[in-house]
């Protein structure tokens, strides 16, 4: 399978392919701000649509890119059709026409459900859950709909439009003993209740509790194995340890004022995280970026991206029993950071990128660092590949191991280097390019055995096209505004400000406020360092979000594991997490 | 079990006693001053700097350390079994310093000499197995027993190959005294016919001294810390330096029965000792700072699917070739 070079595909013959199907009315379309095509579908008949959408249309849609929910009650511009309380809505992805689609369904009370997904798609799954979890909404048919983010004995849905969003607005926290000890009791893992058996013919199975702290499970991640012997036979994902409400925040946040947020969700992505929100805030606002502000931002990007991947390959071969490689990658990671820090000021969490540009321009004698960086690097990488990837011992523990196929990725929901390994050069930066990534030449690596041993691999190649392409970035870096010469670019540009008292008020309210940003919904999605990670922002006209979503890779890479290390060894479980190359924070949001 | 001596006969008591008292001295210094050696070596070879604050090069970094794990706390966790849980970390360093004392260090210098020595160094390291498990069922902890597993299985598989990698030099050489071994090296070091026997004990000794890339009764990335997860304190202090004997001794028999222990030109004969054990002891710690770790069943598999042939093929053709020489002669 090849990615299509085609541009996005808005054809609007979707429309007409679902009426000749269910008939006329079925699905209404909306208007947007971003390039996917919405339909509204009523509750009643989702499912054959949905059905249809994956299995039954011409190119269809494969893959359940996301599925979360909008709580409509508190909107000043409803633009829900019939009136609505909440909606639903499905994100489905298709790489043959190289498009996305979304359809919502309107539901109305306050507690509605709607019949499950799981069937049509596993990977919905979790994402349900999320949303009985943050909203309240069930899902009949759903195999075991309980809380997945939040602890099991937390009341309300945070993010419904009536829960609290602050501390300070919740009453006081208590922990007696009683309560201590039922937090406690919540927590006991009950193998009956996710259909796990103790006992299978003559073998007595052992549980082992892996997390949510163990040296290999890089965060506060937690899986409950289902031992016989050493062999896996069955595990449960546990996640929600790391969850810090970040959509909700962003509700609370003005549009400026969450961009640091963002860098904290992939918190080894840094800037690259502030992407994403940027754009699909640009284009809420209608914003059109200068050259130089698109060539500064994919540098930083691709500057993470090899962050990103150092920590990654440093702890992989680490979770397969070599000491020495992390330490040679973490010191690389630093001179990566020395450029970050002399650009951005910041290290790990710059908050550098702007609504409309970045914070400051690139400063004096910034070509010469990255420059030396480049010449560093490139030898560095040939021989990590002597000490790591060409590892007798470290090849017989990784080939082989975790390994899925391209249908079955797509199943579940698979974005990234992880999709790339099995064969399939999907990278969005060539697929849809965003902020200029057009104009550089770089090449999307790939492998083809979908195991633990390929998805290393690719990131491996990624590093060496992320040089390539921060060296064109040095090579034909365009002069010009650091900042888009547009009303809602936020802060404005100081040099306007000046001149008269209408300036001054502008810029004052930009500051203080924060950009009003007109009503509409737009989503932009970048080739992450994990993965997709995506923004959907609804703007209600207001000074904050009213619904920001964050659709992060690693969620949907996770909520495999049991699927790829069932038969397996412990071992090759810790091998497989380092393959996925996950950061809680990531996962939990 | 008769005394023989080289040189010098070690005949007073008081003679024996202090030989022995200084070696004891010397061995534990040894194993102390050795994490420090480690941790600056893998330090080295990784591209940082190690302990280099605490006294001279940091060399005081283990006395503090030290220091500070004979005031901990001596806690036994409510859920182990205290007794063996406590007996545990003693195996180990009274099985590996057992073994030690058999290694004639030089002529005149060792604690005892006795004409089964090699047998007595593998009895006494096959005990080391017993710390293990007792550890980790004793611990009552799942990662812990699991390591126990993995310990179990291993040391008792590679102590297979172990005794039968020697048992080729036993053939060269006509006995079971070291020191005699040594002595019958003074032509020829046993490394040059014996290479394969050399090859298939280091890797067994690494295995039995459960070191990097052998060390997954520890595996700290998959069991926490394996074995010793609930250990801390003096106790687990206890393992640490178990484990640096154990490499010391092990680099030692490595020397001695392969690369003519004390004999070489020039150097006073300890000094050759001591620099062919820090040469081995030096190998171990670049093999920490080079490999992965295999699987537990790779492990297993290549132990008796390529030691343990290869160790038979080197005793049946050293067999051969003995009794060929003593045919022909």
């Amino acid at each position: 399978m090849r990615a299509p070079e085609s541009p996005v595909d808005r054809d609007d013959g979707i429309q007409a392919q679902f009426e000749a199907e269910f008939g006329p009315g079925v699905a209404r379309p909306q208007a947007t701000r971003d390039e996917v095509p919405t339909f509204r579908v009523d509750a009643n008949r989702v499912k054959p649509v949905l059905r249809f959408a994956k299995c039954g249309m011409a190119r269809p849609y494969p893959m359940l890119y996301d599925l979360t929910a909008i709580d409509e009650r508190e909107r000043v511009h409803p633009d829900a059709d019939p009136p609505a309380d909440f909606t639903l809505v499905y994100h489905l992805l298709s790489f043959e026409r190289n498009a996305d689609l979304r359809i919502k369904v309107p539901l109305q009370g306050d507690r509605p459900s709607l019949e499950t997904v799981t069937d049509l798609w596993p990977a919905a799954n979790w994402y349900e859950r999320e949303v009985w979890d943050m909203f309240g909404i069930g899902f009949p048919g759903h195999p075991h709909l309980v809380r997945l983010l939040m602890p099991p004995t937390w009341v309300g849905h945070p993010l419904r439009k009536e829960h609290p969003a602050r501390a300070t607005e919740m009453a006081e926290y208590r922990l007696p003993p009683e309560r201590e000890d039922a937090e406690q009791a919540a927590l006991k893992f009950r193998p009956e209740d996710w259909g796990m058996r103790p006992a299978s013919g003559r073998s007595e199975f052992m549980f082992l509790n892996l997390g949510p702290n163990h040296p290999s499970v890089h965060g506060v991640f937690r899986i409950v194995l289902e031992l016989d012997g050493e062999e896996i036979v069955d595990c449960v994902p546990d996640i929600g340890y790391h969850h810090r409400g970040a959509e909700k925040m962003a509700e609370r946040q003005s549009w400026h004022s969450f961009i640091p947020y963002t860098d904290r969700v992939d918190y080894l992505g840094g800037v690259m995280n502030n992407l994403p929100y940027v754009l699909a805030v640009e284009k809420l606002a209608g914003i059109q970026l200068p050259a130089r502000v698109q060539v500064i931002r994919v540098m930083m990007a691709e500057f993470f991206r090899i962050a990103s991947h150092l920590v990654f390959y440093g702890t992989f071969a680490q979770d397969v029993g070599a000491l020495s490689p992390v330490f040679f990658m973490f010191s690389d990671r630093e001179r990566v950071f020395d450029i970050v820090e002399a650009i951005c000021g910041g290290r790990m969490h710059p908050g550098w990128f702007r609504i409309g540009g970045v914070a400051q321009d690139l400063p004096q004698g910034w070509d010469r660092l990255v420059a030396e960086f480049v010449r560093y690097f490139k030898p560095r990488l040939d021989h990590y590949d002597r000490m790591v990837m060409r590892n007798a011992i470290l090849k017989k523990r990784t080939q082989g191991v975790g390994r899925y196929s391209l249908e079955e990725a797509i199943e579940w929901g698979v974005t990234g280097p992880g999709l790339r390994a099995c064969g399939f050069a999907w990278d969005f930066r060539k697929a849809r390019p965003y902020s200029g990534y057009e104009q550089f030449e770089f090449d999307v690596p790939v492998a083809t055995h979908g195991d633990a041993y390929d998805r290393c691999l690719v990131r491996v190649q990624e590093m060496r096209e992320s040089l390539r392409i921060i060296e064109q970035c040095l090579a034909h870096m365009p002069a010009g505004d650091y900042k888009a010469r547009h009303p809602l670019t936020t802060p404005p540009p100081r040099e306007r400000m000046l001149h008269d008292i209408e300036t001054l008020i502008d810029h004052f309210l930009g500051v203080s406020w924060g950009p009003v940003i007109p009503p509409g919904e737009a989503f932009a999605n970048v080739e992450a360092t994990k993965g997709a990670n995506g923004y959907y922002l609804i703007s209600d006209g207001g000074t904050m979000a009213y619904r920001a979503r964050i659709r992060t890779p690693t969620f949907a890479h996770l909520q495999m594991i049991p699927l790829i290390s069932r038969g397996l060894m412990i071992a090759d479980l810790i091998a497989i997490l380092g393959s996925i190359d996950f950061v809680m924070a990531d996962v939990d949001r | 079990m008769g005394r023989r001596g080289e040189g010098k006969p070690v005949s007073s008591l008081a003679q024996g006693l202090a030989n022995a008292f200084g070696i004891l001295v010397g061995l534990l210094g040894l194993a102390a001053g050795l994490i420090w050696v480690e941790r600056r070596l893998l330090a080295l070879w990784q591209d940082r700097y190690g302990p280099n604050r605490v006294g001279p090069f940091g060399l005081l970094q283990v006395v503090a350390d030290m220091i500070k794990i004979f005031f901990k706390d001596d806690w036994v966790p409510p859920f182990a079994d205290a007794p063996v849980f406590v007996l545990a970390p003693m195996v180990i360093v009274l099985s590996t310093l057992g073994a030690f004392a058999v290694v004639p260090l030089a002529p005149g210098i060792g604690v005892s000499d006795l004409n089964i020595g090699l047998l007595f160094f593998l009895a006494m390291s096959s005990l080391g197995v017993y710390s293990v498990i007792l550890a980790g069922w004793a611990s009552n902890n799942k990662y812990a027993l699991l390591g126990a597993l993995r310990g179990a299985a291993q040391m008792l598989s590679y102590e297979v190959f172990m005794g039968l990698a020697l048992m080729g030099v036993v053939l060269e050489a006509g006995t079971f005294d070291l020191r005699s071994i040594v002595i019958a090296q003074r032509h020829l070091w046993y490394c040059v016919p014996q290479f394969f026997g050399l090859v298939v004990f280091v890797v067994a000794g690494i295995a039995e001294a459960r070191r990097l890339p052998f060390d997954l009764p520890e595996a700290e990335a998959e069991l926490v810390a394996g074995f010793h997860t609930e250990y801390s304190g003096l106790k687990f202090g206890l393992f640490f330096v178990g484990e640096y004997i154990g490499i010391i001794v092990i680099s030692a028999m490595i020397a001695t029965l392969f690369f003519g222990g004390w004999l070489g030109p020039g150097l006073p004969p300890i000094a050759w000792f001591l620099v062919k054990v820090a040469v081995g002891i030096a190998f171990f710690i670049l093999l920490r700072a080079s490999l992965p770790r295999p699987r537990y069943d790779q492990l297993m598999a290549y132990g008796w699917k390529v030691m343990l042939p290869v160790a038979l093929a080197n005793l049946a053709v050293t067999g051969a070739v003995v009794v060929a020489r003593a045919g022909g002669g």
